[in-house]
């Protein structure tokens, strides 16, 4: 039986002639690079509030976008239809760019491959689960938040799967494919109590099968923390506002490297020189207990790719070594351009965009320090365990972040929780005022969506419990 | 093509789609199906960097079997598509619970007459001719001050499309629109520090013509990046903030989910239970127009079929109405207000048409003139709003004001409040409105917020 990881051009109702053909009529003179990006994609989501599950909706999408790249230039063209005519169409859009008369050569491309390893392997498709299981696992969730406590008056929870079929044919002569499942089960709970209304959400998920949820009954945590974050929030007091040193918890929080250096080291910004951190490479821009990494190879992760969306291999590439920028993450394009390695992050949101050097699981590695002892080494700060999103400005480098569960911390202990408050800082400066590492790396549970340039790709942080001796805490109690 | 006849091409689809639903056992169906061009152009440092050209199409079906419902999308129009989208969305609203106020709006409701609300510019640019509109307008901007060193680029976009939506009541509209933009990024150095700062400007229009010239928008855009240059933290306090209009429309657009029937009905609203409330001083005043001409938000029916209005959201600082589609409304015992926002394929949602607040009559000179010591808040980032609380701490940047006048830019701030006590606080409004999306504001001065520094 063929494994669900081979993904054939028939699939797409096309042969490898019409493949050759259409990549012939783009690479004419002045076209470095071009590929063709099939996909077809099936998407459906269940999801719950007010006790019942009531909506469900299923997408079905296929497509190609087509690309070619001449120097700086990329000329891109995508289609909803298939058909070889329309394929031709797309290569004529994608070619203008090079100004170049029409080709007609007839390019060779190797025979169908698949990536060499397959990070997330599945017996059958993600979505090949019944409709009914799924509406029954919501129910467990409505009921077990509610049972967490009786101020909780409502839980919405949802749950999300995709599976993403991809094959990519370039003038290089490479024919690739992937299949990409991705789920994800997300809660949200209000509670109330005497007028006072306050919110928590957790989730997971990743390129897991719908099993994954009941295993440890990790619904039934996700739902309690929901339930217990939002309880939480009924007590918190109003979030301090200023300078302090803030210790931000393992996991999730890792959002921060997200946002204040993995935008900066993608290679696109770094080739236009309006990156903060354009010309670094080599500087130290963290402290010395820091060592961060982007690693698209880790199984069953949210932002693991058995092969980028250009048919590059993921891996594990080195941002900060012991505080030293050692590398920028690249797509094709930008790693010709910048004469740098290819590290397999070209990553697209769909066919009808194109690739954009893009983070997988970007997370810094454990330290030496106990957890406990950042605590008590923080006289009077936040204490910061979970967040809601995060933006950069690349160019000026500032960065916030939002804080979802936080505490203040007095004399070493961790107190009262406060409210949501954002924090705002540097990107090439934050990182040398860490001046402790835990030992404790923990990964996010697989809820993260990037956005760049109008595209969303799904992706993972990590970090374990850091000190950060300074940061701006954006709350309302001056 | 002649567009009338391809416009029944897509009508029929619809009802065709209907049909099938209707013998695969629904009792009532709507359906959405869209289709248009885009076309995108960047171009940076004088040359062209992405050229983009697509047609799309797309097509969205709601079933309703008794009170269970489901929906799904295709992109494929092929008679098997079609018949498996149909098989496969009844099959997933058998599988659903039963939910009381579902189903279609009344019959009645549906829009009768759909008027020409002047969305649609037949114009059509070449390719090159979209290529220089971006160059010239970086080329403005880069000419503009020495300080412009580098440019994220400029995008000239031009997109123009169709939407049919159809139900089992028998209604059958469609409309078509068009869009036009331009937008400008540069960045500019700092020769002393060597910081860098990027801000950009845009234009957006339904009609080519009104347009605004590449030029001004990239003159503006190098405006606002160069008078960033140099800017620098300020101590913690608390003082008065000026939103700009961009900014200011971003508290709009809060106050717009805030007043989303469906946050209130769940119960994620600060809003809940407020209505006919004194939440405003008494000059403030907010529309939300589904037929104002040429609108970015206009539309001639909502996502339901149902006519779009204009409707007072907040009257002299009361909170008028809520923003509701007919689901969100009959939860809340409230009739719709021809607000369903819906993406092809997705069931109905609530979402602003034109949002507006009224403007008053200080110029924002007069405004920043009228603040001792504060803020005048030109750019806003992060997600740090919560919106069952009204909570508020966003990262900010813009100008510190001394004596009525901007003393220095200033960066890595927070401003902090709550929405509710802010909308209370407002203080004054330009006279400045000018619309370049679906929400729009003048300028607003909020009497006191917490600033986070140094």
């Amino acid at each position: 039986m063929p494994s669900t990881q081979e993904v054939e051009l028939a699939q797409f109702g096309l042969s490898e002639p019409d493949i050759r053909r259409a990549l012939g009529t783009i690479k004419v003179r002045d076209v470095d690079y071009a590929d063709l990006y099939f996909e077809s994609r099936v998407s459906e989501s269940v999801s719950m509030e007010e006790g019942i599950v009531k909506r469900v909706a299923k997408s079905v999408s296929q497509g190609v976008g087509v690309r070619a790249t001449a120097g700086e230039k990329t000329g891109f063209a995508y289609s909803d239809e298939l058909s070889a005519k329309d394929l031709a169409l797309a290569a004529e859009t994608a070619r203008y760019i090079a100004n170049s008369p029409q080709g007609a050569q007839s390019l060779p491309v190797a025979g169908r491959t698949k990536p060499a390893r397959d990070l997330y392997p599945a017996d059958r498709p993600v979505t090949d689960i019944a409709t009914a299981e799924r509406v029954q696992l919501l129910n467990l969730i409505d009921a077990e938040a509610r049972r967490y406590d009786p101020r909780i008056v409502n839980v919405m929870a949802s749950f999300n799967m995709e599976y993403k079929r991809v094959l990519v044919a370039t003038t290089e002569g490479l024919l690739i494919g992937d299949v990409q499942p991705l789920t994800r089960l997300q809660v949200t709970c209000i509670a109330e109590e005497k007028g006072n209304r306050q919110i928590g959400s957790f989730g997971g998920g990743g390129r897991v099968g719908f099993t994954y949820y009941q295993e440890e009954n990790r619904y039934a945590h996700y739902a309690r923390e929901a339930a217990r974050q939002a309880i939480l929030n009924l007590s918190a007091v109003e979030a301090p506002a200023g300078v302090m040193p803030v210790v931000l918890a393992g996991g999730w929080p890792g959002i921060l490297l997200h946002e204040a250096i993995g935008h900066g080291l993608e290679a696109d910004f770094n080739r236009r020189k309006t990156s903060a951190f354009s010309n670094l490479l080599g500087k130290r821009v963290a402290s010395d207990v820091c060592t961060i990494v982007d690693d698209g190879t880790i199984p069953f992760r949210r932002g693991s790719l058995n092969m980028d969306d250009e048919g590059t291999p993921t891996g594990k590439t080195v941002l900060i070594e012991k505080g030293v920028l050692r590398g920028y993450i690249t797509d094709r394009l930008n790693a010709r351009l910048m004469g740098i390695p290819l590290t397999g992050n070209g990553r697209r949101e769909s066919f009808q965009s194109v690739p954009l050097p893009r983070m997988t699981n970007t997370f810094m590695l454990a330290g030496e320090s106990e957890p406990q002892d950042i605590l008590r080494s923080v006289k009077r700060g936040l204490y910061a365990v979970s967040f809601g999103g995060g933006q950069v400005d690349i160019t000026n480098g500032k960065f916030v972040f939002s804080a979802s569960e936080a505490y203040l911390i007095e004399d070493g202990k961790v107190t009262k929780p406060v409210k949501g408050a954002t924090l705002i800082g540097s990107g090439p400066d934050i990182l040398t005022k860490v001046s402790m590492v835990g030992h404790d790396l923990k990964l996010d549970e697989g809820i993260g969506t990037c956005g760049k340039d109008g595209q969303s790709v799904p992706v993972g942080v990590g970090l374990p419990t850091i000190r950060i001796d300074e940061i701006t805490v954006g709350g309302t109690n001056g | 093509m002649d567009s009338k006849e391809a416009m029944s091409d897509l009508q029929q689809l619809a009802a065709d789609l209907l049909t099938r639903a209707k013998k695969r056992g629904a009792t009532e169906a709507d359906v959405v199906v869209a289709d248009g061009d885009t076309f995108s152009v960047q171009v940076r440092l004088s040359a062209v960097d992405r050229l983009t050209k697509a047609r799309e199409k797309r097509l969205g079906l709601r079933v309703f079997i008794g009170k269970r419902s489901a929906t799904a999308s295709a992109s494929d129009f092929s008679d098997e598509s079609l018949d498996r989208l149909v098989a496969d969305t009844c099959a997933l609203a058998a599988a659903v619970a039963a939910d009381e106020v579902s189903g279609l709006p009344d019959a009645p409701a549906m829009a009768k007459n759909l008027p020409d609300l002047d969305l649609y510019d037949p114009t059509v640019l070449s390719t090159d001719a979209q290529i220089e509109l971006a160059k010239r307008a970086e080329a403005a901007a880069m000419a503009m001050d020495q300080r412009i060193t580098n440019s994220e680029g400029a995008d000239f976009n031009s997109a123009s499309g169709r939407v049919v939506l159809g139900n089992s009541h028998g209604f059958l509209g469609d409309y078509r629109s068009s869009t036009f933009s331009v937008s400008v990024s540069p960045v500019a150095t700092d020769a002393g520090s060597g910081g860098m700062q990027r801000e950009s400007w845009y234009a957006v229009q339904r009609k080519y013509a009104k347009l605004d010239s590449p030029e001004s928008v990239g003159q503006e855009a190098a405006r606002r990046t160069i008078r960033r240059l140099g800017a620098r933290k300020v101590p913690t306090t608390k003082a008065p903030v000026v939103f700009d209009q961009e900014m200011a429309g971003s508290l709009l657009s809060h106050l717009c989910s805030a007043v989303s029937g469906y946050a209130l009905y769940k119960g994620a609203s600060f809003l809940i239970g407020q209505l006919g409330q004194k939440l405003a001083p008494d000059f403030v005043t907010l529309y939300d127009d589904g037929r104002m001409p040429g609108g970015l938000g206009a539309r001639p029916f909502d996502g339901e079929g149902l006519p779009t209005r204009k409707t007072t959201v907040m009257d002299q600082g009361r909170l008028a109405s809520y923003l509701l589609d007919s689901y969100s409304g009959r939860k809340l015992g409230l009739a719709s207000t021809g607000n369903a926002s819906r993406g092809v394929g997705e069931s109905p949602s609530v979402g602003p048409s034109n949002f507006y607040l009224v403007p008053g009559s200080k110029s924002p000179e007069d405004i920043i003139g009228s603040v001792k010591n504060g803020i005048y808040v030109t750019e806003l980032i992060g997600f740090g709003v919560n919106m069952v609380t009204g909570d508020y701490s966003r990262g900010a940047a813009g100008f510190w004001i001394e004596n009525g006048e901007l003393a220095y830019p200033v960066e890595e701030i927070t401003i902090a409040g709550n929405l509710k006590r802010m909308f209370a606080d407002i203080e004054l409004i330009g006279n400045d409105l000018e619309f370049r999306g679906r929400i729009a504001s003048p300028t607003v001065k909020i009497g006191e917020m917490m600033i986070a520094g140094n």
